[in-house]
């Protein structure tokens, strides 16, 4: 990685063209609409040649670290390998010239696509239908929320407005929440680390719609208990969320279905191998249990029995509509390719090789570092900082620890989250790490563990060896320059 | 160890008042400033809005946080700090004269319900 | 049996165990009640190769009829350059997380502040986010904001004019989240002013939504919405078309506060709906109850330029049930796509697109009704879509072109049909149009 200062805009001179048109032989012109809808003057975008541009973006993707660069170990977050072959199919020019409104008749094999898909998430998570209609995770839950509201409201159940979330779960999940009108109960984690079901159980009236759960949980453990809050929040009228998170850690041995899940989502950019991009594009389709199979969001896909043929419909039952057409459909095609190159024999392997990883990882470092919950972990962990230093004496963080993890080629992990700590470190290194890899982070992690001793220096300066050092984040915020 | 300063009012949120008639001059405490850290951003109501007690009437940011206002008192807003708007960062050098908002009071005895100097300092203790 | 993406060899696998004190892979699921592992087998194909995988895809793609579209409605066909395509392939960009960590993400954040810069220009306002999922949910958020943004008031007045799937979308999100919704009326294929002003009096109204191009493909007169809007303290927002920014009057310039829409015309492919573009723009005074991403400039401490992420106050990981909104992501490989692509074109690319649309639109336009198949709705200005009344019943006129190879004369309601003409048609291809739609007429 190098520094390279430019912006697009300061490679710009008047006069200089990148794009490949025809020329313009038409009759009438846009200096035909009346002026009082016309733009006053040209919009001042960059005049830039095609091989600047290109220069530019390879020299800014050049200060970019990805999974292809190395290791990514950010928790939450499964940063697994993006197969190049989904990149390929999701291009596939039968696919990418389509309309979206293009009659049912020419796109038989889109539908074939949404249903197949749709019909392998079931399976793999033991739910009876799916929308692949929401963009992403936090997509997924509002669209999950506005479904488990709609069930009660047509109920007649109408009182039903709040939602129980546990202290460790991802602010997303409250948000969520809070944007689907729903007020939210917070339950507390036993010092063990899961859900206290003895807080809960009182919070359990005719009041809540249902609860949100992460299982594993944000801490990498498995809510050992599901057996009880499942039975206990069906029994009260409530319906349990699956926040999909963290399915890889389950993938191919355990289903959200099995264990009493009403309504879940699944990010395909995390568990299904899809790309993260730098922050979308994503997917995060919702699939729900028998019951609620006919709430889902339009448009739905439908085969009809008689003749095979798929066609798309709005579903009046549901909470409506959510998206402008059918989701991310390019995003739709690589998890499928994926799971294709999965097949049975190697998705009962995702859960396994990747809860392998992160145990070793665990038991690799707790020597070094604070572990609050020692017991077996799933697909992540948490370390509560450093053992040897510590913040308030030494004055070496969390974040420092991060920072000079980037000088060793390695992404940082995901820091300061769970809040249930405040030194949070969270580890996942997916199952498509090799056992190199790994050995190489946990040499890393030690010589950092190290150095916070020996050369505190030089934690609390990194990173030393990236294209910029520490931004100044209280100057971003304090006076916000948001363009050029 | 976090300053306190005489002759003000004190919330259990960590608002400070100074009453000057039947006008409220409302802050932060030493205590909210520094568990902040820096502060980046001060939404404060405009003038002529209501506020009313032990309710949110705007919020501070950090980087990396976030903490609600809440009015010690009710009444209207009759002026804002606005050199708060170009340097948030005066609640953390001096929160005791760099004040958020000013209030017109409606009920001048809700301040009954607020602490002094003293019983301030022996709420912190015991929050500690 | 190995599996390309697993890297574990018997041998690593036992190491790795033993270091855990396990002995089989089962132990790590030992916190598990029993009942809930799977032990079934999955319904999903069994494992493929990439040769099965292409395919398979081949063969499905057989089963869809690619056709030359004359339709828009939200989706439109512009030309994508090379190498924009080429750039977002760069494994760098597509494999690389949220840009947390500044340090090693300098290339993500700096494109979108470049992204933030151009919508900024493009659309006249002064602050853009880092992008948003797609055109309808970016308009759902521009109304839950304007709620945020004038405190108190809850509801929001929206256009019939819209595309019918922003309404839809805008509905659903503010019945769920408690926000009353009423769709004006239209009047003579516009919006009509006189009919929003009659609902801004009861003074409840936190934001109106109106298109900058409507549904009909009309460029809306929005002459004295701001001055009504802002008179009722309530917020525009101006639902826009990116692309027609270059040549028609932009939301800024009609005095809104807020501009969203899709981006997808800024040359994303069709992709049978997705992943396309939301863009979302404000004016500086409610930049901080912007929802989704924002990213700024500083410095670092060798006084080097850089980007991170900012005014993270606002979003969810912080701020949870109290966020502007549960957005945590942004449609990111796209807003750089459309970051190569705005660079490619500039301002005189931008305008030949427009150009090469309208002229093409026009030429279709006139055409059409000199087949005598078709009468005028409306003499109002249009730039790339257009409305006519059909001779021939919708779903007739649609289907007889679907049999040569067009998607052309989408039904908006009634005998209604529109057709859309951007610069990737060609005179010959809508010659061609032309002459299926004469013969229609001959075998009426």
């Amino acid at each position: 990685m190098k520094y390279y200062d430019k912006l697009i805009f300061e490679l710009s001179r008047e006069g200089r063209t990148g794009f490949s048109l025809p020329e313009n032989g038409w009759k009438d012109s846009p200096d035909d609409i009346p002026g009082n809808l016309r733009r006053c003057r040209l919009p001042d975008l960059p005049q830039v040649s095609e091989p600047d541009a290109v220069r530019h973006y390879i020299n800014l993707s050049d200060m970019n670290f990805g999974v292809d660069t190395g290791f990514y170990p950010l928790g939450s977050c499964t940063m697994k390998y993006n197969p190049k072959i989904n990149e390929e199919i999701s291009a596939h020019p039968g696919f990418s010239g389509l309309h979206p409104l293009q009659p049912a008749e020419t796109v038989q094999g889109a539908l074939k696509l949404y249903a197949e898909l749709s019909s392998w998430l079931c399976s793999l998570t033991g739910m009876s239908a799916f929308t692949l209609n929401p963009f992403a995770g936090a997509h997924g839950e509002l669209t999950g929320l506005m479904i488990m509201r709609q069930y009660h409201i047509s109920r007649g159940d109408t009182k039903r407005t709040r939602i129980i979330v546990p202290d460790s779960a991802h602010g997303t999940n409250p948000a969520s929440a809070a944007v689907c009108g729903l007020e939210v109960v917070q339950v507390k984690s036993t010092p063990a680390g899961t859900i206290d079901v003895g807080d809960l159980m009182p919070l359990l009236d005719d009041t809540v719609a249902g609860i949100m759960m992460t299982n594993p949980n944000t801490l990498g453990l498995f809510e050992t208990e599901i057996r009880e809050i499942e039975a206990s929040v069906h029994a009260a009228g409530g319906l349990l969320y699956y926040d999909g998170a963290n399915m890889n850690a389950l993938l191919g041995k355990v289903r959200p279905g099995d264990m009493g899940f009403d309504i879940m989502h699944l990010n395909l950019h995390k568990t299904f191998s899809t790309p993260h991009g730098g922050g979308g594009p994503g997917a995060g389709p919702v699939g729900v249990s028998s019951r609620l199979a006919g709430l889902l969001p339009s448009p739905v896909v439908i085969r009809d029995g008689k003749t095979g043929k798929f066609s798309m419909a709005g579903n009046p039952g549901g909470p409506g509509r959510i998206s402008g057409f059918a989701g991310n459909f390019g995003v739709l095609m690589k998890a499928c390719a994926y799971i294709m190159a999965l097949g049975k024999r190697n998705v009962t392997k995702v859960g396994p090789y990747a809860v392998l990883a992160a145990n070793y990882i665990k038991e690799s470092l707790k020597d070094r570092y604070r572990l609050p919950v020692p017991s077996l972990c799933k697909h992540e962990f948490v370390f509560d900082g450093l053992k040897d230093v510590s913040p308030a004496v030494d004055g070496i963080s969390t974040l420092d620890v991060a920072k000079r993890l980037l000088d060793y080629g390695f992404h940082a992990p995901t820091i300061y989250f769970p809040l249930l700590f405040h030194q949070s470190i969270m580890i996942e290194p997916t199952e498509t790490e090799s056992k190199e890899t790994l050995d190489a982070f946990i040499e890393a992690m030690r010589k950092i563990a190290d150095e916070a001793v020996s050369e505190p220096e030089l934690l609390k300066t990194a990173p030393h060896c990236t294209p910029v050092g520490r931004p100044d984040e209280t100057l971003a915020a304090t006076h916000p320059v948001l363009k050029f | 160890m976090s300053k306190i300063a005489e002759g003000l009012l004190y919330s259990e949120s960590h608002e400070w008042v100074k009453v000057e008639g039947d006008i409220a001059v409302i802050g932060i405490s030493d205590f909210a400033q520094k568990s902040m850290g820096s502060i980046v951003y001060v939404d404060m109501p405009e003038e002529d809005d209501e506020v009313s007690q032990d309710e949110e009437f705007g919020a501070v940011e950090s980087v990396k946080a976030a903490s609600d206002l809440y009015s010690p008192v009710s009444g209207t807003v009759i002026e804002k700090n606005a050199a708060l708007e170009d340097e948030p960062g005066l609640l953390n050098t001096d929160p005791y004269t760099n004040w958020i908002i000013r209030v017109r009071m409606s009920d001048p005895s809700e301040t009954e319900s607020l602490m002094d100097a003293a019983a301030y300092s022996e709420f912190l203790d015991r929050q500690a | 049996m190995g599996f390309a993406y697993f890297p574990h060899t018997e041998g690593d696998i036992r190491a790795m165990l033993d270091r855990i004190g396990l002995d089989s892979l089962d132990g790590l699921y030992s916190d598990v009640p029993e009942d809930v592992l799977y032990k079934g087998d999955f319904s999903i194909p069994d494992a493929m190769s990439e040769m099965e995988i292409r395919r398979w895809f081949d063969d499905l793609a057989s089963e869809n009829v690619r056709l030359k579209v004359f339709c828009g409605a939200g989706a439109y066909d512009h030309y994508s350059p090379s190498a924009a395509k080429a750039v977002i392939s760069r494994s760098e960009f597509l494999t690389s997380y949220t840009p947390y960590q500044a340090e090693v993400s300098q290339g993500t954040l700096r494109y979108i502040f470049e992204y933030q810069t151009m919508m900024t220009r493009l659309t006249g306002l002064d602050c853009s986010n880092a992008s948003m999922y797609d055109g309808p949910t970016s308009a759902a958020e521009a109304m839950l904001m304007t709620v945020a943004c004038t405190r108190k008031k809850s509801r929001v007045l929206v256009s019939a004019t819209l595309l019918p799937r922003v309404i839809d979308v805008v509905g659903t999100y503010c019945k769920f989240h408690g926000t009353g919704l009423s769709v004006i009326p239209e009047s003579g294929f516009s919006s009509d002013l006189e009919a929003f002003r009659k609902e801004l009096a009861a003074g409840d109204v936190a934001g109106v939504l109106v298109p900058g191009i409507n549904r009909y493909g009309i460029i809306e007169d929005l002459s004295g919405f701001a001055d009504a809007v802002h008179s009722a303290k309530a917020l525009l927002a101006v639902y826009s078309d990116p692309s027609s920014l270059a040549v028609i009057r932009t939301p800024g310039e009609w005095g809104a506060d807020i501009a969203c829409g899709d981006a997808q015309s800024l040359g994303i492919p069709l992709s049978f709906g997705g992943p396309y573009l939301g863009f979302l723009c404000c004016r500086q005074e409610y930049v901080r109850k912007l929802p989704g991403r924002i990213v700024g400039q500083t410095s670092d401490p060798e006084g080097r330029r850089c980007y991170v992420l900012t005014l993270q106050a606002r979003e969810q990981h912080i701020r949870r049930e109290k966020a502007t909104s549960n957005i945590c992501s942004n449609q990111s490989l796209m807003a750089l796509y459309v970051t190569v692509y705005l660079s490619l074109m500039g301002p005189q690319g931008l305008r030949r697109v427009n150009e090469l649309s309208y002229g093409g639109a026009h030429y279709l336009y006139s055409a059409l009704l000199d087949t005598g198949l078709f009468t005028e709705v409306s003499e109002k200005p249009f730039l790339k879509e257009f409305v006519l009344r059909s001779g021939i019943p919708a779903a007739v006129l649609q289907e007889k072109l679907l049999e040569k190879g067009y998607f052309a004369a989408l039904s908006c309601g009634d005998d209604i049909v529109s057709f859309c003409v951007t610069e990737n048609r060609t005179r010959e291809e809508i010659d061609d149009l032309l002459s299926v739609i004469r013969d229609l007429r001959s075998s009426k």
